[in-house]
């Protein structure tokens, strides 16, 4: 069972907590309707499935209920980092470093 | 001799830690024994100088006892604690006796010395490795009649109970600095040294008593202490501090990511007469900041042929029977090692009044001291010699020894044999961390790498060379994880002598030499699943160059045991045989559980009316008294009929559906998913998320509302009411408010976050009565304050805040049943008190109440889908025939786009009609095919299926609605729906069966 922060809660809680919602930072376009059948595919039904790190979403649905983005890496399993939902793609290096910082 | 022992044949005066005066009364297939408090089932039948134990999987040859541990693949048997508590498959090395036990031998029929389905054995060379996947493949038919039933009976292991497990299982989340998995030499110092500097400590292993190896090593002295007491005295200080939980009993089995380990703790299995109130097993579930992985290496066998008699046992094992039980394992014994180790179990028989027949030493050149020794004790040793053969059968009586490269056999009488082609690192643990194996190339063996968690090894499983590496890795380990759990704790290193006479040099991997190869032989690699050297060498030879194929093709490492004893031997052979290194060949992957675990320690408390939560509305008791069968919805327990005396269930429905049309019904219908929804923006809001309009929806007034996903397909249904301009009360399905309650959540916070709207279940608050029929308002009048039932004042679709029986209400004009009808909203703790008075006076005007049966029919006579029923993920509001609900004029709602996708907005499309069959009687089957032509020949072009059907008094007839390819076209086609009894002629039809020529202001 992994070990979440919710960047919401500050707090790290354990997976059953929280609900997978896909994939992170794929943005529902503003004009929709208008989309050709190529621009809705790739919006709707394409995904990454990286070896590495992804960008997903989850929800703190027994905390909360809040949605969240989450950089993780999915040989390891090890998250790198979690922020709110709406805020860009953060600098991972950044990330990696706030962590080493907060482990010692 | 004491009276107990003097039954026990093998048991030696003054050896081992057990006490004579304890004795322990077990049972054996019927038989009675004696053993010693402290035995295991295997230490004790081998004091009765019993090595015959059970029959293998797959040819059915006689098996005794291999090991001393968890690692046995061989001495499985079966305990039984009275009819309903007996468990298959019982590890005899790990299973404690204590009074009472009783065990019974496995696999074999009529007796365990003499079987039939030994005929295996003689027909194996058609039981080869991969036999089964070619041999039983046509004719089809077979399988059910002839291949299944007898694989079943000839080949497995024991048999399952037939009764549920009257045990109670225990389970318990813990958070630690530093969990150190094992509690042998490594382990204990990693705990100590962790322990001492403050760190909060768990320490599990998974034997009865602390030591792991040190309680055979007798030559073992630690901190000045003979090893074995020192492990005693450690454990019992471990556990004497506050900071440390020690437990015995238990194996860590599972390594999950951010070092979340599980272990299983067994507490009753070894106790004559466990307290009623005692779990029998315990599920830790560990989150630890560091862990230790101190988990020892396991002895391997040596593989030639006729390696399985029983009497031949691992070196370590024999010395662990002795050293601890007291427990000489033969008389005349034969040692076949590649490895020093050996050396120490023959002085340590030897010594205890054992003949050593011979050593043979397939090593050229062999430690100087230890051949010393030998001749000191007058032990014949064989270098550069090998066991070609052992002879006996029910047990082992002589070996064939001959030198390396071949010349003279010397056939040489023995009781039993010890063996020992090295030691295996136990990485597993490890490996499951994912952390990365390296291969050692000087010893030949996988050994801890690269790491991928906050862990570290200690100790044997890490290569450690002897006992003085072990404990000062252990207390590095524990040092180190102590610190890194706790920065700021402080503690002065410890520091313990150790030192032992053992040496675990010396190692064999693979076949031993063979000078008599090409006969038929059988040189076990696998003893579980009996996988020979050849069934290895054929796997290479079918052209399988993988280790993970070969595993698969010849079963090896995949029995109970997960090939502990015979992935490193099976690995080799395959290596040699590719003629590639064996890094090259690779190393399976292991998997949780280390050993088996039962079920009942994964459930825990999880079963019978604790698996799932059941969900009771708040007028259950009021259904219960009135003899309702109920219906699982969900986690739901729904009335789904009332029936009265010498009513089935036809009967009651038929009688509900009449009544609810005749005169008035009312039904609980407390379990539809509510969802306040709040806010300015609200009415915006639900216009995204429906496909209908809602800006314009009036207050007080309702509306059906679809809910699409955005690929355009229908995820969920309900009504909405406005109750003022800045709230709605919505209304979802039984089974659909979670996840509709979480889709509107994800569009509000991800999508729409600039929307200021508010979302709140009401799914429990509200207690929701369902009261239909021409009568109900009738019915209905007297209860109701501050409100006009007028259908001016309160028309058909609208809403209304009033009082029921004085209590606050929330009152829909509606119907699921197409009637006059009304939906009853009181607060939830209301709502027995409302149902119960309503129901008199709906009694009183010839009124019923009804259940989903009744719902379902009534709906289904006027065409209302019921989502998940008549859709299934792929149905859009237009094949439903709900078109109208989607709004043409909104440029954006979830779906839009979607729906406009070629595949959906173009012709062919299973669109939602009715069915008549034509015979005015045949029901059909829900999910049944459907088809244009029941005479084409097989694949038929199935063209729909039925979604939905029922007897229906009030249509006088079987109604149905189907998903049918262009259905909107085919009004009045006649189509086919082939059934178990035959094909049923059915006409295609509408959807509204009820009153569909009336005027109605209720649809
Ligand atoms: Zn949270």
């Amino acid at each position: 069972m992994l070990l979440i922060h919710c960047p919401y809660c500050e707090e790290a809680r354990p997976e059953i907590e929280f609900r997978h919602a896909g994939e992170a930072h794929i943005a529902r376009p503003a004009d929709i309707a208008s989309l050709t059948d190529e621009e809705f595919s790739r919006f709707f039904f394409y995904r990454d499935n990286p070896k590495g790190i992804t960008f997903e979403r989850w929800r703190h649905l027994h905390g909360c209920a809040r949605f969240f983005n989450a950089a993780r890496d999915t040989v390891t399993d090890k998250f790198l980092v979690t922020y709110p939902a709406g805020e860009a793609k953060p600098d991972l290096v950044e990330a990696a470093n706030e962590n080493a910082k907060g482990a010692t | 001799m004491t009276a107990s022992t003097a039954t026990q044949p093998n048991r030696v005066d003054g050896a081992g830690r057990l006490t004579p005066a304890n004795p322990v009364r077990f049972s054996f297939d019927g038989d009675t024994y004696h053993g010693l408090a402290g035995d295991t089932l295997a230490s004790a039948l081998l004091a009765n100088d019993i090595h015959l134990v059970g029959r293998s999987f797959k040819y059915h040859r006689p098996r005794g006892i291999l090991t001393a541990g968890p690692e046995e693949p061989n001495a499985l048997v079966g305990i039984a604690r009275g009819a309903a508590r007996r468990q298959p498959n019982v590890r005899a090395t790990v299973q404690e006796i204590h009074d009472g036990l009783d065990a019974t031998s496995q696999n074999r029929w009529p007796s365990l010395t003499a079987d039939v389905g030994e005929v295996n054995d003689w027909m194996s060379p058609v039981f080869a490795a991969g036999f089964y996947y070619k041999t039983f493949m046509w004719p089809k038919k077979a399988w059910d009649t002839v291949y299944e039933p007898i694989i079943r009976r000839a080949a497995g292991l024991g048999v399952a109970p037939d009764q549920p497990d009257p045990d109670r299982y225990a389970a318990r989340y813990a958070h630690c600095d530093v969990l150190v998995c094992g509690g042998g030499a490594a382990g204990l110092s990693a705990a100590l040294a962790a322990a001492e500097s403050g760190a909060s400590v768990i320490v599990c292993d998974e034997r009865a008593a602390p030591g792991g190896a040190l309680a055979f090593e007798t030559d073992a002295r630690i901190d000045g202490q003979d090893g074995h007491r020192w492990a005693t005295e450690t454990a019992a200080k471990l556990a004497a501090m506050d900071n440390v939980r020690v437990l015995p009993r238990t194996t860590a089995f599972g390594y999950y990511a951010q070092n979340f380990v599980a272990l299983a703790e067994r507490l009753t299995d070894h106790l004559d007469e466990p307290a009623p109130s005692m779990a029998r097993e315990r599920l830790w579930q560990v989150r630890a900041k560091r862990v230790v992985i101190a988990t020892g290496a396991i002895e391997r066998h040596m593989v030639f042929a006729n390696n399985d008699r029983p009497g031949i046992m691992l070196a370590s094992a024999a010395r662990h029977y002795l050293n601890h039980y007291g427990v000489l394992i033969g008389r005349t014994v034969g040692v076949y090692t590649a490895n020093d180790s050996a050396y120490a179990a023959a002085f340590d028989l030897k010594r205890a009044g054992a003949d050593i027949a011979v050593i043979a030493d397939i090593r050229d050149t062999v430690d100087p001291a230890l051949l010393e020794e030998a001749g000191r004790l007058g032990i014949r040793v064989l270098t550069h010699h090998a066991v070609v053969a052992a002879g006996g059968k029910l047990r082992v009586s002589s070996i064939v020894v001959r030198p390396c490269r071949g010349g003279s056999r010397q056939v040489i009488p023995v009781d039993a044999l010890i063996m020992s082609a090295g030691w295996t690192p136990s990485v597993h643990l490890f490996s499951q961390s994912r952390g990365k194996l390296r291969f050692d190339e000087d010893g030949r063996r996988f050994l801890p790498g690269e790491y991928a968690q906050d862990c570290a090894s200690a100790g044997a499983c890490n290569g450690a060379a002897n006992l003085a590496a072990t404990v000062e890795e252990g207390l590095a380990a524990g040092e180190a994880a102590a610190k890194a759990a706790r920065p700021k704790a402080t503690a002065k290193p410890l520091s313990i002598k150790a030192e032992s006479g053992g040496s675990w040099d010396g190692l064999m991997l693979g076949a031993g030499p063979n000078p008599e190869a090409g006969k038929v032989v059988k040189a076990f690699v696998d003893f579980q699943n009996d996988v020979t050297e050849k069934d290895i060498r054929l796997a290479v030879r079918e052209g399988f160059h993988s280790i993970e194929h070969v595993k698969r093709f010849t079963t090896n490492g995949m029995a109970t045991d997960q090939g502990k004893l015979s992935n490193m031997h099976g690995l080799a052979i395959a290596a040699e045989a590719l003629d590639r290194p064996i890094p090259e060949v690779g190393l399976t992957t292991f998997r949780a559980p280390y050993t088996p675990v039962t079920f009942g320690t994964i459930v825990g408390h999880g079963r019978g009316a604790l698996f799932d939560p059941t969900r009771r509305t708040p007028m259950h008791e009021s259904h219960e008294r009135a003899g309702a069968v109920f219906e699982d919805v969900g986690q739901w327990k729904r009335p789904w009929y009332y029936p009265r005396a010498g009513e089935d269930m036809a009967a009651a429905v038929n009688r509900e559906c009449v009544t609810v049309r005749k005169s008035v019904g009312m039904f609980d219908a407390s379990t539809l998913g509510k969802i306040e929804v709040v806010g300015p923006d609200a009415a915006a809001f639900l216009h995204l998320i429906y496909t209908n309009p809602f800006m314009k929806l009036g207050v007080g007034r309702l509306r059906y509302g679809i809910m699409c996903r955005e690929d355009g397909f229908i995820y969920d249904d309900g009504v909405v009411g406005r109750i003022a301009e800045d709230r709605f009360h919505v209304t979802t399905t039984t089974g659909g408010a979670p996840r509709v309650l979480n889709h509107m959540e994800d569009y509000l916070q991800t999508e729409f976050p600039e929307m200021k709207v508010w979302l709140t279940s009401t799914s429990e608050q509200w207690a929701v009565i369902a009261l239909q029929g021409p009568k109900a308002a009738e019915v209905l009048a007297p209860f109701v304050g501050g409100l006009d039932l007028s259908k001016e004042a309160l028309p058909f679709m609208s809403v209304a805040e009033g009082t029921f029986a004085g209590v606050p209400m929330r009152l829909f004009r509606m119907s699921f049943a197409g009637e006059d009808g009304f939906e009853i909203n009181v607060p939830g703790d209301y709502g027995r008190a409302a149902w119960d008075a309503l129901h008199d006076k709906v009694a009183e005007a010839g009124g019923c109440a009804y259940g989903t049966e009744t719902m379902h029919v009534l709906r289904a006579e006027k065409g209302y889908i019921i989502v998940g029923q008549d859709t299934d993920g792929t149905v859009t509001p237009h094949d439903a025939g709900l078109s109208w609900a989607v709004g043409k004029a909104k440029d954006d709602f979830v779906g839009i786009r979607g729906l406009k996708r070629p595949d959906l907005a173009g012709g062919g499309r299973r669109q939602l009609v009715g069915l008549r069959s034509k015979d005015g009687s045949t029901v059909l089957d829900e999910g049944a095919q459907i088809v244009a032509d029941p005479n084409q020949p097989p694949p038929m072009d199935m063209i729909g299926w039925v979604s939905s059907s029922y007897w229906s008094d009030n249509c006088g007839g079987p109604i149905a609605m189907a998903l049918v390819e262009g259905g909107f076209d085919r009004m009045g086609e006649t189509l086919y729906v082939p059934m178990p009894d035959g094909v049923v002629e059915v006409e295609v039809r509408d959807t509204n069966f009820w009153n569909p020529d009336a005027e109605s202001d209720n649809g």
